[in-house]
């Protein structure tokens, strides 16, 4: 019995093998498994890196944080978060993704549609011109920005404006003009970015599209309220989503310009008060709380935009 | 239509990573592992060597470590060390270290700690060695109020790296010009009547006040108050700061005597340029400064000349110990007998402090190395300013007034920096009292819901 089973075995094995060989390889090159295949590391890196911090960010978010003294404190970290400064924090953040929204949604569309254009020369140079910001160290780019704004006649921003007749300005300690600066510095760094999505999306639009409107007699303003504006419209869509989490998340510009705190608070956005309390306050859990509160601001702000964009409607209803 | 709908799915996955990413973003690269592009390293060529590493923020302290490394290394032959000095930007070694004690792993065996992040590290079971058996022994050999800065519950956890008296940096170019002479400046109302002579006779300010600590607590401690009581209560509007803070702002907006520093404080390109020039008759500053003068206003040399501080008439002190840093041996080191050893041979013992001075030209605080004559030799410190710098500091060494630090410390200075100084001086909108007594509400409000 056994030799006849060895026999059967030695016959059928590779048979098997090769079978299974096929199966692996067609599952693997199934329609339903390969997407999953591909984002995989993706998934992974997610995981580890973001979706794990979260859970223990929401975790720390109710513990009080001390070295060798780690404790559940239930809802204390919340009660303490809705004081002057969380609100100053907030409606400077809402202020800045506001303009920044603003500025970074039109101004990229503009751009963009003259690079597309055959009037504008040089195209490629002014492509990289606007996107190299976008490369350029923010730390760096803060030390340029705090000397062109600096409190002194001399600065650059001060004799510009002093060619105009105006006194000189300390753009650094006003609630206005440390407003300015950081939405300058943003839309300096971004708008590069935006103007490559925005170019992408232009030259999806079928040029045909273009050439009837023309024979209909429609006038540049009509071509582009009625051909280029809808098919643009995911585009912005989505930049405008991006726009909202990146203004609400806005530190960089804040910490770079100010060194930490600024005078009045003016400076103080919702993850630079989770900065200072959090890190340089060492108070971890209060840290983490503010940073759960900032969470569910954007993504109620983005549902609420994306509803009402109807980006979840189906294209067919 | 599957297009779209996936289209509109990967838009909202896009957004919560981004949501995502952004509250990880606070802590940011902080947390990553220490590496440093900035090390130096002593005694690496010997063999048998123990390892100790040390973080800094500052690129001098390191020169210093590096140096006092190799002094160790010649003296010590039995023991010697591999020093290992890394150095950081200012807020991303304090995050790190921060983290790596807190985590339980990464920290270094030494470590400069500055005097605002210093109650950090005192919160929670404290994550550092004590000192005592160092210190005491020659207590008495150091102006105790430096080294209680840096101590909690009769434990002393930092290493001072200077005393940081306080003085008054008088230009006298300026002050000849005004017909002043500095030696009969006592009180600060003579300072205040110097102040306008000085403005009617020059245009110039008699001093900025800078909008950060630097602009009140030197002041405040100096007449014997602080912002916390020996309990840990806040005290930060009581009377005699209200009234110290009323005083500053006179300086500013009544007498018209001082103006706000350029860039709003004492170490930034725009105050170094305009002190450079003259722009100013005197400044309020600890002896650390002296650094900054040689090495960002060049022009200056041979123009200063170092006073105590004009006395309050309620108060003996002269000077007010601020500013600096500690250096810590952490409990993460797996040698703490070796590098507690170096430590008090690099800047406790006397020939440490010595070279905090000559390397540094920081004011030693061991005060009996003050008449050293290692300490009179001429170096770059004496050729700008003047040669009786430790005879001045030797005449008030009884009358230097210390600072009491709390755990929530660093959140009066965030107030100082953010607040008071901001609306009282600068804006107008507040008086001294309201804006004093608002911060030390908030604080206080920390305070109570935290017990």
């Amino acid at each position: 019995m056994a030799e006849l089973n060895a026999n059967n075995r030695k016959n059928t094995l590779p048979l098997v093998k090769e079978k299974k060989g096929n199966k692996v390889l067609k599952f693997f090159n199934s329609q339903k498994v390969v997407p999953y295949i591909f984002v995989f590391p993706f998934i992974v890196s997610f995981a580890i890196l973001t979706l794990y911090p979260t859970i223990q960010a929401i975790i720390m978010s109710f513990q009080r944080i001390l070295p060798g003294q780690v404790e559940f404190i239930g809802f204390q970290n919340y009660e303490r978060i809705f004081n002057q400064a969380f609100y100053k924090a907030l409606t400077n953040s809402t202020v800045y993704m506001l303009l920044t929204v603003l500025i970074l949604v039109t101004i990229p569309i503009i751009l963009a549609m003259l690079l597309d254009s055959k009037l504008v020369r040089f195209k490629t140079f002014f492509r990289s011109a606007l996107f190299i910001p976008a490369l350029t160290s923010i730390v760096v780019a803060g030390v340029i920005f705090r000397l062109v704004f600096a409190e002194s006649e001399n600065a650059i921003a001060n004799q510009i404006i002093g060619f105009f007749g105006f006194e000189p300005v300390s753009w650094q300690f006003n609630a206005w003009s440390g407003m300015l600066i950081m939405v300058i510095m943003a839309s300096w760094r971004w708008m590069g970015v935006n103007v490559l999505y925005f170019l992408a999306g232009l030259q999806n639009i079928p040029k045909e599209l273009y050439e009837s409107a023309e024979m209909d007699g429609a006038n540049l303003f009509q071509k582009f309220r009625h051909v280029t504006l809808p098919f643009l419209k995911p585009i912005i869509i989505f930049v405008t989503t991006i726009s909202i989490i990146g203004g609400f998340r806005v530190f960089e510009e804040s910490y770079v310009i100010w060194e930490g705190n600024s005078p009045g608070n003016i400076g103080l956005t919702l993850v630079g008060l989770l900065y200072q309390q959090g890190i340089q306050q060492n108070d971890m859990g209060f840290g983490a709380a503010i940073g759960v509160v900032l969470l569910l601001l954007i993504f109620v702000v983005s549902i609420i935009y994306l509803l009402m964009t109807g980006a979840f409607k189906r294209g067919d209803e | 239509m599957n297009r779209k709908s996936l289209s509109i799915f990967s838009v909202l996955l896009l957004s919560l990573v981004f949501v995502l990413t952004a509250c990880g973003g606070g802590g940011g690269n902080s947390a990553e592992p220490a590496s440093s592009d900035d090390t130096k390293v002593a005694g690496s060529d010997l063999e048998n060597a123990t390892e100790l590493t040390f973080w800094t923020f500052a690129g001098t302290h390191a020169d210093f470590y590096v140096n006092a490394a190799e002094r160790w290394n010649e003296q010590n032959q039995d023991k010697p060390i591999k020093l290992k000095v890394e150095n950081y930007p200012f807020d991303q070694m304090h995050n790190n270290l921060l983290m790596a004690l807190q985590s339980g792993s990464g920290a270094p065996d030494l470590v400069d700690i500055e005097l605002a992040k210093f109650p950090n590290f005192l919160k929670g079971d404290i994550q550092l060695e004590s000192l005592n058996d160092l210190i005491e022994p020659e207590l008495d050999s150091f102006i105790a109020e430096r080294l209680d800065i840096y101590s909690k519950d009769g434990n002393y956890y930092g290493a001072p790296t200077h005393l940081g008296a306080s003085v008054v940096y008088y230009n006298t170019d300026i002050m000849e010009q005004a017909g002043v002479d500095i030696d009969s400046i006592v009180t600060w109302d003579d300072y205040v009547e110097a102040g306008k002579k000085v403005v009617e006779a020059t245009g110039k300010p008699m001093t900025t006040i800078a909008t950060n600590w630097y602009g009140i607590w030197p002041f405040v401690a100096q007449r014997g108050s602080d912002f916390f009581d020996e309990n840990g209560e806040v005290t930060l509007d009581n009377e005699k700061n209200i009234e110290t803070l009323q005083f500053i702002d006179d300086l500013v907006n009544k007498h018209k005597i001082a103006e706000i520093a350029p860039g709003g404080q004492y170490h930034s390109e725009e105050f170094y340029g305009a002190m450079n020039q003259g722009s100013q008759a005197s400044l309020v500053i600890p002896m650390y400064y002296m650094k900054d003068f040689t090495t960002y206003m060049p022009d200056l040399k041979g123009k200063i000349q170092i006073r105590p501080m004009p006395k309050w008439s309620d108060s003996d002190y002269q000077s007010v110990t601020m500013g600096g840093t500690g250096t810590a041996v952490t409990n993460q080191s797996e040698h703490v007998d070796l590098a507690k050893e170096f430590l008090y041979f690099a800047k406790l013992s006397k020939e440490g402090n010595i070279q905090l001075w000559k390397e540094l030209g920081f004011d030693p605080p061991r005060w009996d190395v003050w008449e050293d004559p290692q300490m009179r030799e001429d170096n770059e410190y004496y050729q700008y300013f003047h040669d009786d710098i430790f005879d001045i500091l030797l005449a008030i060494r009884e009358n230097v007034a210390g600072i009491r630090l709390s755990e929530y410390t660093p959140d009066v200075l965030t107030e100082i920096d953010t607040n008071i100084m901001h609306s009282v001086l600068r804006e107008q909108n507040l008086t001294p009292e309201e804006a004093l007594k608002q911060s030390a509400d908030t604080v206080r409000q920390k305070a109570g819901s935290k017990e």
